[in-house]
């Protein structure tokens, strides 16, 4: 009797419940590289989005992406995760794996996660589940089933939910939310994946200036640990976070740099402000 | 009083007391009380119950679906149909030698078109757990064979409705050809027994009712349970934000899968149900107007609330058995009046109507 | 000298003028001479309107007598009496004791001097009394009747007649086929003349000719050649052959597989237009769909019962005017285009309009209207079918050989496909409400900042799509039961040809019909046509997996749902 009690405990989860998320082939970063576009180009209707690009991201490493528009931005972002398939050029995520070859929850799954231009949280969901769907585990369907939080896990939302400054807010539906908070949720979304590489577009688009320092203090603060790259418009914030920025023009790199470098570039200032 | 241990989901406590006494007060009346009493029902009511209960089964199969992964199915009726034929084929097999021709091997039909012996597809079907593993088992193989063509290409929103509506009119041309030998045009009919007990007796229709009931509440419960568990979160986001889903790791088309299969099976149970209480199979509960009709009882209720689908195809069909009666040529018109109206001024079904008009039970 | 020279010349007129005059002068003569042998003359050989009034005679070899020396008189009213006479339509009238040709009008019969068509007026049917030929006489009049036809000028008439003797054939009329043979121009009178005299050869005991007749026949599409020559190279129980020569049978073995070869083309040739026919019926019923659903993205559901109130529409326009069926069926074209556009128009504006942007429910919503529309017809004009006629220009077939016929209304309907598809091209690209539709498909917001007033575009291309399917209802009347199920019979196919062809592209949508149409006809003889239709069924579910966009897909940053 007393040997059987432990399977009876409804708080108890077992090993085959909450295995840890299986990747494959281990992201290889052993060139310090943990991101390889080369060569890269796709055209919609013979207008060129991007135009034999070539990218490499450090691992560990900010990178800010500017340019003006249709510069080829979001399809960057687009190609790396996998919803739009280059017409040429090679994508490679560490040494070894072809993003090319995967979906976009392969890819997903991976380590690569992204944060929309347009907030995308679920919004018939609450703060909290928004967090617990977004949180790394297995991701196959029975184990959805049976799966449960453990304390570990609850503990990693309630540390989100303390970034994001949603404490309070994690029982309300994520519909209610205002623009910024949405985006700041979203961006806690990407922090419980525990990705390797994030594509962050646009975050801090209709925040106040007061929240846009602190999403520049959260984005500093994972330098190191994740891979990231920014894609904004606000030169301001920019300036605030960035150590190398990209300048992308009709497709392809223009020039890298410091902040600094950029800006002085003759270049990138006739692109930004023409002739 | 009762209501009170469902906490926050009184909706469906009520809902769900109310099934249970169905349930039992029914079939019990119809067997204590004799023809003469007020509280008798006649084997007509019961079989009328009965058959809305495996609607309201039905109803909840595509509300799992539709209401909660956002799929619009327009041939539901088929996973109906098939968990039908597979049921209506194990009571073909329990007539024997009693048909017409009195050919103990094969069904009247089959002599009739001289056939020599049974299919391999009708071997088992004389022992009723095989059948009622089919009865799961041929819809769950549709739903996944499709499904997983679907899916896995992306076909979603109308696209994904009108081909899974292509689907049940081929299956329902090809029912209605003889040399399928599902009985063609007739389908199958004229059963006499359900595992040895007459199907024309009151104890075995109020047992009928009974277990639709059991299986329903069942149904209804595994449903509630499975809608709040992670998968159920990760389907509801599915339904409102597909790629988002995608982006964040989870390969949707087997969650669609999954509920998809699991749904079909549902809708198998219904079928299989519904054809003793009828006593009739046949090729028209493929054709497209019966999965539509489904659609109208799931958004009459209201979607993505479980219980709202309940209430619906019962409602529905309980005007249906009172207009067609009174006044036949009405039926349509309020049919297609109702699939107007719903859609435009009551897009929540009368729940969400409810709901807004009184706030829900929550707040009184 | 003067006279001399002009003697010659007045030798050359007497000759002329009694080269003129004698002839008349013995006609004179026997006018006045021989006038009282004319009665012996009468008796032995009757004049026409008596030869006539001998087919009363009972005896049937009399009678028989009788129609073979009318035919001797080159009059042109024999044709009509011998026809009457083998359709039963010669009667006697006990009247006035003579031959009348009668026509049943009202229980009275309309009857008309066989001799010379002189109207007679109404009688009853008492008062006249049949005349009677059994069947080996009506086979001998057809024969006659076919004989007479040889020499008619129209070679429709000169065919038919060839056609009938060549029934039953004889040395007699055999000869009369070759002689016309020699100078006959017309071509396909020409060809079935070979045909004929080649069958015949066969029949011959020296196997020369036998060989001639299976060359000629060679190059002839015939079923009856095919039989003859199929007969020469058969075996009887016993081992043998029925033709003993090797020769002969080895080339009647190589004209078979000739001729094989050719029906097989043939066979293919029909295959493919009863596809285009199935597709042209698939298009014009699919094409208004392709303007709803693919340019503006409206599920409707009630789109074939759009094609049921076009059907309905000719039936009314047909009761209106029951006596010009042909006048009526143009008729109805213009009037199945407004009332299903109207119909069309009122749904757009009381319904759709409201669910723009939830497609789902869109399609619920106008799937109730589709049963209203079908309970409406239901009450007002019954649930029953109605039958709508075929006018007689569009009933009846192009037979082009035995093996090939085409028959008009399919041909009609294909033509009347294409224009259509011309037509909507046309109001597509070079109207205004063409342009405004485009623009406000392609981006709602922005059309309505320049102005467009966008609802009314919507209505008024909610109402072209709809009345298109009006016009199609018409076409359909002409092949199918006009019922209240019309269009539910039709609305699966529909989608499947829109979703097919790729949504928003109206050539799509013509080549999948098409496309459709053939592979149906094409899998028809192999797998029946419920399982050829469910083969293309699935065939399409399995397509759009592959292209989810269709055939003609489009690409872009914007195609992104």
């Amino acid at each position: 009797m007393s040997n059987t009690k432990p399977f009876l405990n409804r708080y108890q989860t077992y090993d085959f419940v909450n295995r840890n998320p299986v990747i494959k082939n281990k992201v290889d970063v052993s060139h310090g590289t943990v991101l390889y576009m080369e060569g890269v180009s796709i055209s919609f209707d013979g207008f060129k989005a991007l135009n034999d690009l070539s990218l490499y991201i450090n691992d560990g490493e900010l990178r800010c992406l500017i340019g003006p528009n249709g510069a080829g931005k979001t399809t960057l972002m687009d190609v790396i995760t996998g919803k739009t398939k280059p017409d040429a050029g090679s994508v490679y995520f560490g040494q070894t794996i072809d993003l090319l070859q995967m979906d976009e929850s392969e890819i997903a799954r991976a380590g690569i996660c992204r944060k929309f231009q347009k907030p995308s949280v679920f919004e018939k969901l609450s703060v909290f589940e928004n967090l617990e769907l977004s949180m790394q585990s297995n991701r196959g369907t029975w184990v959805a089933l049976f799966a449960s939080l453990n304390s570990e896990q609850r503990d990693r939302i309630d540390e989100v939910l303390e970034i994001i400054g949603m404490t309070a807010l994690r029982f309300q539906s994520a519909g209610i939310l205002s623009h910024g908070q949405k985006q700041w949720l979203e961006i806690g979304m990407l922090l419980m994946q525990k990705p390797r590489v994030m594509l962050v577009d646009e975050p801090v688009a209709g925040m106040t200036n007061q929240e846009i320092d602190r999403t520049a203090e959260l984005l500093l603060s994972l330098e190191g640990k994740h891979s990231v790259i920014v894609v904004e418009h606000d030169m301001e914030f920019i300036r605030s976070i960035a150590k190398k920025v990209t300048v992308l023009h009709e497709g392809s790199v223009l020039t890298e740099g410091t902040m600094d470098e950029v800006q002085n570039d003759p270049r990138v200032i006739q692109v930004y402000l023409g002739e | 009083m009762l209501l009170k241990y469902f906490g926050n989901d009184k909706e469906f406590g009520f809902v769900l007391l109310l099934l249970a006494a169905v349930t039992i007060i029914i079939p019990l009346c119809n067997l204590i009380f004799s023809t003469g009493s007020v509280f008798y029902f006649s084997a007509y009511t019961v079989s009328l119950i009965g058959k809305y209960l495996t609607f309201a089964l039905l109803a909840l199969s595509l509300d799992l679906i539709w209401g909660y992964c956002g799929i619009l199915v327009l041939g539901q009726g088929a996973f109906f149909a098939l968990g039908g034929y597979a049921m209506g084929m194990y009571l073909m097999r329990q007539i024997g030698d009693r048909g017409v021709y009195g050919n103990p091997d094969l069904p009247d039909f089959m002599v009739f078109l001289n056939w020599k012996e049974l299919p391999w597809y009708w071997l088992g079907f004389d022992s009723f757990p095989f059948a009622m593993l089919m009865v799961m088992l041929a819809p769950a193989i549709l739903a996944f064979v499709f499904g997983w063509l679907t899916f896995r290409s992306r076909v979603t929103g109308v696209y994904l409705s009108i081909i899974s509506q292509a689907m049940t009119y081929a299956l329902l041309l090809a029912f209605f050809r003889n040399e399928m030998g599902f009985g063609g045009n007739n389908g199958l009919t004229d059963f006499k027994d359900i595992i040895g007990f007459s199907l024309q007796s009151d104890n075995v229709r109020a047992l009928l009712l009974m277990s639709s009931g059991l299986i329903l509440i069942a149904a209804f419960m595994l449903c509630r349970w499975l809608v709040k568990t992670r998968l159920g979160r990760v389907v509801t986001a599915i339904r409102d934000h597909e790629s988002r889903v995608r982006f964040l790791g989870y390969r949707v088309e087997m969650f669609k899968l999954w509920i998809f299969v699991f749904s079909a099976i549902l809708a198998g149970l219904a079928g299989a149900l519904y054809v003793p209480q009828v006593g009739i199979i046949n090729p028209s509960e493929f054709s497209p107007l019966i999965s539509l009709e489904i659609v109208v009882w799931v958004a009459v209720g209201g979607r993505g609330t479980l219980y709202g689908a309940i209430i619906g195809a019962i409602l529905v069909n309980y005007s249906k058995t009172v207009l067609t009666g009174l006044l036949p040529e009405v039926w349509l018109f309020t049919l297609g009046a109702v699939f107007i109206l719903t859609t435009i001024y009551m897009p929540d079904g009368l729940v969400g109507l409810w709901k807004s008009k009184t706030g829900g039970l929550n707040h009184e | 000298m003067k006279y001399r020279v002009m003697c010659p010349v007045r030798m050359v007129l007497w000759v002329l003028i009694f080269g003129f005059i004698k002839p008349a002068y013995s006609q004179l003569d026997e006018i006045d001479f021989i006038a009282p042998v004319v009665g012996q003359q009468e008796i032995e050989k009757p004049t026409y309107s008596e030869t006539i009034l001998n087919l009363k005679i009972r005896s049937l070899s009399k009678k028989g007598q009788a129609i073979e020396r009318l035919v001797t008189f080159q009059n042109p009213q024999t044709i009509n009496i011998l026809q009457a006479l083998a359709d039963g339509y010669l009667f006697e009238s006990r009247e006035y004791g003579s031959i009348v040709i009668a026509s049943s009008k009202e229980n009275q019969y309309a009857i008309v001097l066989a001799e010379d068509n002189s109207q007679l007026g109404l009688v009853e049917r008492s008062a006249i009394k049949k005349i009677k030929i059994n069947n080996s006489i009506r086979s001998k009049i057809r024969r006659l009747i076919a004989k007479l036809h040889l020499n008619s000028v129209d070679p429709n008439l000169r065919l038919l007649a060839v056609k009938t003797l060549s029934k039953a054939i004889n040395q007699d009329s055999l000869n009369i086929l070759k002689i016309l043979a020699e100078t006959e121009r017309d071509e396909s009178v020409l060809d079935t003349l070979q045909l004929v005299i080649a069958l015949d050869k066969l029949k011959s005991t020296d196997r020369l000719i036998r060989l001639e007749g299976i060359e000629t026949l060679k190059e002839k599409t015939s079923l009856e050649a095919v039989n003859r020559l199929q007969a020469i190279i058969e075996q009887n129980s016993n081992g043998q052959f029925l033709e003993a020569d090797t020769e002969v049978r080895k080339q009647a073995k190589s004209a078979l597989v000739k001729i094989e070869a050719r029906l097989q083309v043939y066979q293919a040739a029909e295959t493919v237009f009863f596809g285009f026919s199935l597709g042209a019926v698939l298009v014009l019923a699919a094409i208004g769909l392709a303007i709803t659903f693919g340019v503006m993205g409206v599920i409707n559901m009630a789109h074939g019962e759009m094609m049921m109130l076009g059907a309905y529409t000719t039936y009314v326009v047909q009761q209106i005017m029951p006596h010009h069926i042909g006048l009526s069926i143009i008729l109805a074209i213009p009037a199945a285009f407004m009332v299903s556009g109207l119909i069309g128009i009122v749904i757009e504006r009381g319904i759709i309009r409201h669910l723009y942007g939830r497609p789902l429910e869109t399609l619920l919503a106008t799937f109730g209207v589709s049963l209203v529309l079908q309970q409406t017809v239901r009450s007002v004009f019954s649930p029953l079918n109605r039958s709508v006629i075929t006018p007689e220009w569009m009933s009846g077939s192009w037979q082009i050989n035995d093996f090939l016929s085409l028959t008009w209304n399919r041909l009609y309907i294909l033509v009347f496909c294409l224009l259509v598809f011309a037509f909507l091209l046309q109001i597509l690209k070079r109207t205004r409400l063409g342009l405004e539709v485009r623009a406000v498909s392609q981006n709602r917001n922005m059309a309505k900042a320049m102005g467009i007033p966008t609802g009314r575009v919507d209505a008024m291309t909610f109402g072209l799509g709809s009345g298109i399917a009006g016009v199609a209802g018409v076409a359909l009347s002409q092949i199918t039961n006009v019922g209240p199920n019309l269009g539910q019979a039709y609305i699966v196919d529909c989608f499947m040809v829109v979703v097919f062809g790729g949504v928003g592209n109206l050539w799509g949508t013509l080549i999948a019909g098409f496309v459709l149409g053939i592979a149906n006809k094409v899998l028809e003889p192999f797998a029946g046509a419920v399982l050829a239709k469910i083969l293309v069924l699935i065939f399409i579910i399995l397509f759009i997996q592959k292209r989810p966009r269709g055939l003609f897909l489009q690409k872009g940053r914007g195609v992104e749902s």
